[in-house]
C-alpha cells in the first residue's frame, strides 16, 4: 500500500517560504510527477514526503498514518537521487543488497531478490563491480534496483535521468513506466521535463514557485489548463498566446492556441503573417511566423508530414476555434 | 608541435621536482651523514661528503650518554596521546561542520585557524602559570593536552575538507534505505572517510612528534621527549655536531619510517580534493 497524503504542508528555509501550505493526495499505485521551472520547489516537496527534510507545519500521512514526525528510515520509501548516490566502496551486489541487510532480510532471501533485479535492470553481469567502473545508465539501474528490492510502499525519483544523454533517457523513461506497469507500486516522480511528465505520468502536479498550480492527467492538463501558466508550460512547442483586439472579440485578455491546432495556407486564412524559419523534420514541419496578431512574439505552427515554405513566404493561420483557449487578465481559464 | 613539446615539458618537470625535492632532504641527508663522521670530520672545511671512514662511535658515545629510550617512550606517548585525544574532537567537531553546517561555520572555521597565527610564546607565560598551578609541569599528560590543543584547529580544518568531499545524497541515500544514524556512520561515512581520518591521523602525529617550542618549555627530565634529548646536545658542553647529528638522526629516525612506510597515504589523503 502507498497512499500519500499532504495536509496543510509548508515549508520554510529560514525567513524564505519555499512551500507555502499545500494539500496534496497521491492514490495508492499512482504514478504521480511533479513538474516546474527549476527552482520552484519540486525537490524540497519530494524530500519532505522522504523525511529529509522537516516540514515547517501541517502532516504527512502515508496510507492515513501520521508519518509527519517519522524518521526517513522507518516510512518504508525509497528513493532514487539525480547523482544516483551509489555507495562507491561497495560492489553493486552490496549496494542492491544494502537496504535489505538494514531490514534484516535473510541472506537466501536477499540472494533470491538481488538475482531476479540484476535480471529485470540487465546487472547480472556486473553484480561484482564497484559503482565506479559503470555508465551512466548502468549506475542508475543500480540506484533503481536499490530501491524495488526492499519493496517499498512508494517509490520517490528526483530527476532521475537528468544526468544521462538524450538517447539513453527515452530508454530509461519506458522502463521506468514498465517497472511501474510490473509493481503497480505508488511512485512519485521530479521533472521539470514537460514530455517526461506528459509521458509517464498517471497525474501530473504542476508546481510554480511552491505552489501547486493544477493537478491532472496529462490530456486534463493539456485540453483544460487552468491558467496561463500551465497552459504555456505544458505542451510542446509551447502554446502561442495573443493578446489585445482579437482576444478581446473573443473576451478574453489572452487566448491561447497550440501549434498543432493552426491549419495553415499559402493562400487564404484569419491571419496573415510571414515565415521566419522553417524546420523540416519529415515527419512534421515546424513554422516560426511573424503575424500580424501577434506582433511582438513569433508564432509556432507545426503541420503534420511536410509543408514548404521558406524565410519570408507570407502564409495565412487559422486556428481551430474549439482549440482556442481563453484567459482572464489574472491568468486564470474562462469557459 | 604540441605532440614534441610536451615530453620536454615533462622531462624538464621532473627535473624541477627531483631538485627541489633533493633540496628540501638535503639537510636531513647531511645530519645523517654527519652523525656517521668523528667530530674532526664533521667540522673539517671543505666539508667532506661521503669519502670518510664511517663510524659508529657517536651512536655508542649518545647511547652511553642518554637514556635513548626513555625520551623514545615519553615521544611516542605524547604524540599518540595527543593525536588521539585530537581526533576524538576532531572527528565530531568536523562531522557536524560538514553536514550540518549553520552560517557561522566558516567564521569559526577561520577563527580556529587565526589562532595558529599568534606566535606560540605569547600564550607561554600564562600557560606556564597554568601548568604550574594545576601541576602539569612536566607530565606527559600535560603535554598531550597542550600539543593536542595546537594541533587541532589543523586536523580540523583538514577533516573538514576531507568530510565535505563526501556527498550528501550518499549519507541521505543510506538514511532512505533504512540505516540508523549509528549504521549510516559505520557502513558508509567511515569507509568511506578512512583514508582521509588515516592521513589526518599520521600529520598530527609528524606534527606532535616534531614540536620543540612546548615540548622544551614545558619539561625538565621525567616527560622530556626526543627533541629534549636533540637540545641537550647543542648547548652544554660547546658543540658537538657529529654527536649532535646522532642524536638527531635517532630522533627523527622513528618518524622517518612511518613517513617513508604511509608516503602514499599522506600523498593520496593531503591532495584528495586535489585529484578526486
Ligand atoms: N537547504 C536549503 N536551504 C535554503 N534554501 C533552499 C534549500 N534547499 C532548497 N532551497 C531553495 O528552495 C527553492 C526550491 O528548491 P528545489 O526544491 O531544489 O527546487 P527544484 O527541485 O524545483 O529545482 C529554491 O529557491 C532553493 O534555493
Ligand atoms: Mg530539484
Amino acid at each position: 500500500m502507498g497512499r500519500i497524503t499532504l495536509d496543510k504542508v509548508s515549508k520554510s528555509f529560514g525567513d524564505v517560504e519555499v512551500i507555502p501550505p499545500l494539500d496534496l493526495t497521491i492514490e495508492d499505485g499512482e504514478f504521480t510527477v511533479f513538474v516546474g521551472p527549476s527552482g520552484c520547489g519540486k525537490s524540497t516537496l519530494l524530500r519532505l514526503i522522504a523525511g529529509l527534510e522537516d516540514i515547517t507545519s501541517g502532516q504527512i500521512r502515508i496510507d492515513s498514518e501520521d508519518a509527519t514526525n517519522v524518521p526517513p528510515a522507518k516510512r518504508g520509501l525509497a528513493m532514487v537521487f539525480q547523482s544516483y548516490a551509489l555507495y562507491p566502496h561497495m560492489s553493486v551486489r552490496k549496494n542492491i543488497a544494502f537496504p535489505m541487510k538494514m531490514a534484516g532480510i535473510d541472506q537466501a532471501e536477499q540472494d533470491k531478490r538481488i538475482d531476479a533485479a540484476a535480471k529485470a535492470l540487465n546487472l547480472t553481469d556486473y553484480l561484482d563491480r564497484r559503482p565506479g567502473q559503470l555508465s551512466g545508465g548502468q549506475r542508475q539501474r543500480v540506484a533503481i534496483g536499490r530501491a524495488i528490492v526492499r519493496e517499498p510502499a512508494a517509490f520517490l525519483f528526483d530527476e532521475p535521468l537528468s544526468n544521462l544523454d538524450a538517447a539513453l533517457r527515452v530508454g530509461m523513461r519506458l522502463e521506468i513506466s514498465e517497472l511501474h506497469e510490473r509493481l503497480k507500486t505508488t511512485m512519485i516522480y521530479v521533472t521539470h521535463d514537460q514530455v517526461e511528465a506528459m509521458t509517464m505520468a498517471d497525474k501530473i502536479v504542476v508546481l510554480q514557485a511552491g505552489v501547486i498550480e493544477q493537478v491532472g492527467s496529462p490530456l486534463e492538463l493539456y485540453e483544460r489548463p487552468c491558467n496561463k501558466f500551465v497552459a504555456g508550460f505544458i505542451g510542446s512547442p509551447k502554446m502561442n498566446f495573443i493578446e489585445g483586439k482579437e482576444a478581446a472579440n473573443l473576451g478574453a485578455t489572452t487566448i491561447g492556441i497550440r501549434p498543432e491546432h493552426i491549419s495553415i495556407s499559402t493562400t487564404e486564412g484569419q491571419w496573415k503573417g510571414t515565415v521566419g524559419v522553417a524546420e523540416h523534420l519529415g515527419s512534421d514541419t515546424f513554422l516560426y511566423i511573424h503575424a500580424d496578431v501577434s506582433p511582438n512574439e513569433t508564432m509556432t505552427v507545426r503541420v503534420d508530414g511536410e509543408f514548404s515554405a521558406r524565410h519570408g513566404d507570407t502564409v495565412y493561420l487559422t486556428p481551430r476555434a474549439e482549440r482556442i483557449h481563453k484567459f482572464g487578465a489574472d491568468g486564470l481559464r474562462i469557459e | 608541435m604540441a605532440r614534441s613539446i610536451a615530453p620536454r615539458r615533462k622531462a624538464i618537470n621532473t627535473l624541477l621536482a627531483w631538485s627541489i625535492g633533493f633540496l628540501i632532504f638535503f639537510p636531513i641527508l647531511w645530519t645523517i651523514l654527519t652523525s656517521f663522521k668523528t667530530e674532526a670530520t664533521a667540522i673539517a672545511n671543505p666539508p667532506v661528503f661521503i669519502g670518510f671512514d664511517w663510524t659508529l662511535e657517536n651512536y655508542q658515545a649518545v647511547m652511553e650518554r642518554s637514556n635513548y629510550g626513555r625520551f623514545l617512550w615519553n615521544s611516542i606517548v605524547i604524540a599518540g596521546g595527543s593525536t588521539i585525544l585530537g581526533i576524538l574532537i576532531a572527528i565530531p567537531a568536523a562531522w557536524s561542520m560538514a553536514f550540518v553546517p549553520s552560517k557561522r561555520t566558516k567564521d569559526i572555521l577561520l577563527w580556529m585557524l587565526s589562532t595558529k597565527m599568534l606566535p606560540a610564546v605569547g600564550v607561554l607565560y600564562p600557560i606556564y602559570l597554568l601548568f604550574i598551578r594545576m601541576g602539569l609541569l612536566d607530565t606527559k599528560i600535560g603535554l598531550m593536552i597542550v600539543l593536542m590543543l595546537i594541533n587541532l584547529p589543523i586536523i580540523v580544518w583538514m577533516l573538514y575538507t576531507y568530510f565535505k568531499e563526501i556527498p550528501g545524497e550518499i549519507l541521505e541515500a543510506a538514511r532512505m534505505d533504512g540505516a540508523t544514524l549509528r549504521e549510516e556512520v559505520i557502513y558508509i561515512l567511515t569507509p568511506m572517510a578512512i583514508p582521509g581520518i588515516a592521513s589526518t591521523l599520521l600529520l598530527n602525529v609528524i606534527l606532535a612528534w616534531n614540536e620543540a617550542f612546548w615540548t622544551l618549555n614545558l619539561t625538565a627530565a621525567k616527560a622530556a621527549p626526543l627533541t629534549a634529548f636533540i637540545a641537550s646536545y647543542s648547548s652544554p658542553e660547546g658543540l658537538f655536531y657529529a654527536k649532535l647529528s646522532a642524536a638527531s638522526t635517532m630522533a627523527i629516525a622513528p618518524i622517518l619510517i612511518l613517513g617513508w612506510f604511509s608516503q602514499k597515504q599522506l600523498v593520496s589523503g593531503l591532495t584528495f580534493g586535489a585529484v578526486k
